[in-house]
């Protein structure tokens, strides 16, 4: 506290206490490793607030005599360490959480530790955070963990960012390593798109520029962290045009009164205001907002308040209240970037408690579309995650739930994993914006307006009875150069010459006209599945046997076309063949493009292809040949008494 | 468009109350362990908010060691029938019969068998699966750390390798039959904040608080107040009137009273700002060894 404040409180209580009544909340992160003076740096905020009591100081100087890394001087970063075992071995092994105020605002610190645990606990304690303070050793400067926890800060959501370049004592307080830290570390961070950054030069140990300027860098005239903490703005970064909140409670304490519990969650809410029951989409009108300090006119984030309707509509805890115009997605399908927590990997298919809202739902990683080296910032092929490793997963659901981008909002963006046996929270996961992953908004999107299928006039078996057939989708899916196309075509052929009436689906055909926007990320390979599905749908419907080939390497999306089309008229044909001979039919270079890393999206080779759980027939297309490919197929369609 | 901001204090309130609405709306016996603190006192006007203007939808829980302070006692039967509350009062009546006192025990011990040991029977006898309490981060160095929700095992013991990461303010309430979790709304407020609070929203507190003549004796460099006739001098203590108050009230022969002329709140949160010593130096079980508070949680004690 500044020695102004301690006058006020000596001199004039009353007025103390009226300044610190408008104070707002500041939550901001530490990150640094052990060695880059994060815990000196908080104990210097502290102390210098005068937020340290006498006996606590009187440990910490008696501890620094011990344990104190500081010969001779007071060890600030004892201040910070807490369970005694950690102090024992000379480190943090947690998120730990610490409190001081100035006359402007009160602080909450998440201090996280750096070492192997390190993205678990930077996740959670960045998770509740504004801000971030990245701690840069001047003699070090920017280091792989730079950009780990620049990334992770990032990721989760925080818009600010402050790197103090700290121990500018040991460099002389040299201008010009500051100014190469500052150059090298704003050309990785100008690509993750931080809305406001800050460099600032720091001796955490000596208190320059920590909370008064220093007299040592003379050359520096920005803020000193302090002021920079105590001005910064936050208010901005709420979303207060999508109101939502998300039912804790009914509370109903007698017939007469049936409200509403929950924390606003984003938005303004007032009451006569139309809100939507969301996901059931019924609608009424707040009546009042109830709170024990009497009734409110309005209510934004992060207030807890209670709603009355105007009608008698059927809500429970987990739905959502939301303004009509710019509602959260509904859906049981979304995709998150998941951090993992436990020792046991997140395996594609395990079930999980999904934790949302005031939401727990059943779920299960149905893709894992690709894991995120936090050093490279590369996306990499893998199987599972393991514990501190990031991921964008595709999460299926039992039930819909109601949420909006992470990026949007982070109360309905974000989800946790629990384990169903250990009851332990595994992992936590930020929602994309579904409209962003063009596959997600389209398979799982609701039609716009009131829209009904027209019924023909012609029924099926008329044209079954006609064609002398029953129509059939046959997803022929396999690698690039597999022979999916020409079997397609052989198999075409043979039915038109018996009588039958067929036509192809290529992917490439259809990639240069139908699907010409689209290219080759999982996303675009999904939607363009979708749209071969919804196309072999109306093949279908036209009384024809539709023979369509594509890679369609993942399991998930092969499933959902057979949903698309119909069960009963789905059949997936897994062609394969060795990768070396594939790789010998490499006439237009695919493969090699891809080994020599030039083509990311390869299947096979860059990209995973989930082998078909359960096709309905598998052929070896280089042991066979392709007639013989196409002779099994008709036999396949004649088995299964599509023709005859 | 106006900033829509909250003050801290609104900030913190609103977080708290979302934590208990989120208990009491995923466990299904929740209590709230109410000491008769400030910190209870706010906790309790905290609840009430949450669910207002309904009943409080589970019970308070006093651990009565038979030790507190009389005006603690009074202060508790009063605001539990004029705010309509259940109320549940437990002894542990074992230690009541084999007269464990803090003098005969000592502090260590009679803490021990009265309030901890008390507090597990209560848990057990009555099932509770979630308790509310009103520890904060900012107490002791060792509480930097605590979750929001703090997993107890069969045993209610603490294991500090089982706590679970907490992200957002997406709570993990999963627990399996006979554990519980002990729940802390008021983790982010600091001392400055909870009386702060309590005199913004006109919070009831125990008189004991504020200062007042009271008979004091001076042990061990630790004023205790001679609550009544049941404290036993040792030879040479002579009881004086001396303008005190208690920064935390517990048992009467274990809370060290400070001398003080505050006698409202702002008064003493000016003596608080002022002050350099950390609210838990007045409570004497702290002193046993650095890190006991540490020790006291792992056996079971908040």
């Amino acid at each position: 506290m500044a020695t102004s404040a301690q006058e006020l409180i000596a001199s004039d209580i009353h007025a103390y206490l009226a300044q610190h009544e408008r104070k707002e909340i500041l939550k901001f992160l530490t990150c640094g490793s052990v060695d880059d003076g994060k815990s000196t740096l908080i104990g210097r905020l502290l102390h210098d607030s005068k937020m340290i009591y006498e006996d606590q100081l009187d440990a910490i100087v008696r501890d620094s005599k011990t344990t104190g890394t500081q010969r001779g001087g007071v060890d600030y970063a004892l201040l910070t360490d807490g369970l005694q075992a950690e102090r024992e071995q000379g480190i943090t092994i947690d998120v730990a959480y610490r409190y001081f105020s100035t006359t402007k605002r009160k602080f909450i610190i998440a201090d996280t530790p750096g070492h192997e645990q390190y993205t678990r606990n930077m996740a959670t304690g960045a998770s509740t955070c504004d801000l971030a303070v990245i701690l840069i050793d001047a003699r070090r400067g920017v280091l792989p963990q730079t950009r780990r926890h620049t990334y992770i800060a990032r990721l989760l959501g925080i818009r600010h960012l402050v790197a103090a370049v700290n121990k500018m004592d040991t460099v002389d307080y040299d201008e010009g390593v500051f100014d190469a830290i500052r150059a090298d570390y704003f050309a990785f961070t100008s690509k993750l798109g931080i809305d406001e950054m800050h460099f600032i030069p720091i001796s955490a140990l000596h208190g320059d520029n920590v909370v008064e300027q220093s007299p040592n860098m003379p050359w520096y005239q920005g803020a000193t962290l302090m002021h920079l903490l105590e001005n910064v703005q936050v208010a901005a970064d709420k979303d207060i045009e999508h109101f939502r909140l998300p039912v804790q409670v009914v509370n109903r304490p007698d017939p007469s009164f049936r409200g509403y519990s929950g924390s606003v969650a984003g938005g303004v809410v007032r009451s006569g205001d139309e809100v939507v029951v969301v996901p059931s989409g019924r609608r009424s009108t707040v009546d009042r907002i109830v709170t024990m300090d009497g009734d409110l006119d309005e209510a934004f984030a992060p207030m807890a308040v209670t709603l009355t309707l105007t009608d008698d509509v059927d809500v429970s805890r987990g739905d959502v209240l939301a303004a009509p115009g710019g509602l959260p997605y509904i859906a049981d399908r979304l995709d998150a970037m998941v951090v993992w927590m436990a020792d046991d990997a997140l395996v594609p298919g395990r079930q999980y408690i999904v934790k949302h809202g005031t939401r727990q739902v059943v779920g299960h990683a149905a893709t894992l579309r690709y894991r995120v080296d936090v050093n490279t910032l590369q996306h990499e092929a893998a199987t599972q995650l393991e514990l501190n490793e990031i991921g964008r997963v595709e999460v299926a659901l039992t039930e819909s739930i109601a949420f909006d981008a992470y990026g949007a909002n982070r109360d309905l963006g974000s989800l946790i994993f629990i384990d169903r046996i250990s009851n332990v929270t595994v992992g936590a996961g930020m929602a994309f914006d579904p409209g962003g992953s063009i596959a997600q908004a389209a398979w799982d999107r609701t039609p716009h307006g009131e829209l009904h299928a027209a019924v023909s006039r012609v029924a099926a078996d008329e044209r079954a009875a006609r064609l002398g057939q029953h129509p059939v989708t046959v997803l022929l899916t396999g690698l690039a150069k597999v022979g999916k196309t020409v079997i397609a075509h052989a198999v075409e052929r043979k039915l038109f010459d018996a009588g039958g009436l067929a036509t192809v689906l290529d992917g490439q055909s259809f990639r240069l006209g139908m699907s010409r926007d689209l290219g080759f990320s999982p996303e675009e390979r999904s939607e363009n599945i979708r749209r071969a599905a919804e196309t072999a749908r109306l093949i279908n419907d036209a009384g024809l046997i539709c023979l369509t080939s594509f890679v369609a390497p993942e399991e998930a999306v092969r499933e959902r076309a057979r949903r698309a089309i119909g069960e009963d008229r789905f059949l997936e044909v897994y062609l394969t063949a060795p990768l070396a001979v594939l790789k010998d039919r490499d006439e237009d270079g695919l493969y090699a493009a891809a080994e020599r890393g030039e083509a990311p999206h390869v299947p096979g080779v860059t990209e995973d292809f989930d082998e078909p759980v359960a096709p309905d027939l598998t052929l070896e297309t280089e042991r066979l040949g392709v007639d013989a490919c196409a002779e099994r197929i008709i036999e396949l369609l004649r088995g299964k008494d599509f023709i005859n | 468009m106006p900033g829509y901001t909250l003050t801290h204090l609104k900030q913190l309130e609103a977080e708290s109350i979302h934590i208990i609405r989120e208990v009491a709306a995923e466990f299904e016996r929740p209590v709230l362990l109410y000491s008769i603190g400030k910190d209870s006192s706010v906790l309790l006007h905290l609840a009430r908010k949450a669910f207002y203007p309904g009943r409080l939808p589970f019970p308070l829980l006093h651990v009565d060691t038979t030790w507190k302070f009389r005006d603690m006692i009074a202060f508790r039967d009063r605001i539990a029938r004029e705010l309509d509350l259940d109320l549940i009062v437990y002894t542990n009546e074992e230690g009541r019969a084999a007269n464990v006192t803090p003098f005969t025990y000592g502090s260590r011990k009679y803490t021990d068998i009265m309030k901890t040991q008390a507090l597990k029977d209560a848990l057990d006898k009555y099932g509770f699966d979630a308790c509310f309490g009103g520890a904060r981060r900012d107490e002791e160095k060792s509480r930097a750390k605590e979750r929001v929700y703090s997993v107890r095992d069969r045993n209610h013991r603490w294991d500090p390798k089982s706590q679970r990461p907490e992200l957002w303010n997406l709570y993990n309430g999963r627990i399996n039959p006979g554990e519980e979790v002990r729940v802390f709304p008021l983790s982010n407020w600091t001392e400055l904040d909870v009386w702060q609070y309590v005199y913004l929203e006109n919070i009831e507190i125990v008189p004991l608080y504020l200062a007042a003549e009271r008979p004091v004796v001076e042990r061990d460099g630790t004023l205790i107040m001679v609550d009544d006739d049941r404290m036993e001098l040792e030879p040479g203590e002579e009881p004086t009137m001396r303008s005190v108050r208690f920064r935390t009230l517990g048992c009467y022969p274990l809370s060290g009273a400070i001398e003080s002329e505050a006698a409202t709140l702002p008064e003493i949160i000016q003596e608080m700002l002022i002050a350099t010593h950390s609210e838990r130096q007045g409570r004497v079980i702290d002193y046993d060894t650095s890190g006991s508070m540490e020790q006291k949680k792992r056996e079971g004690y908040f």
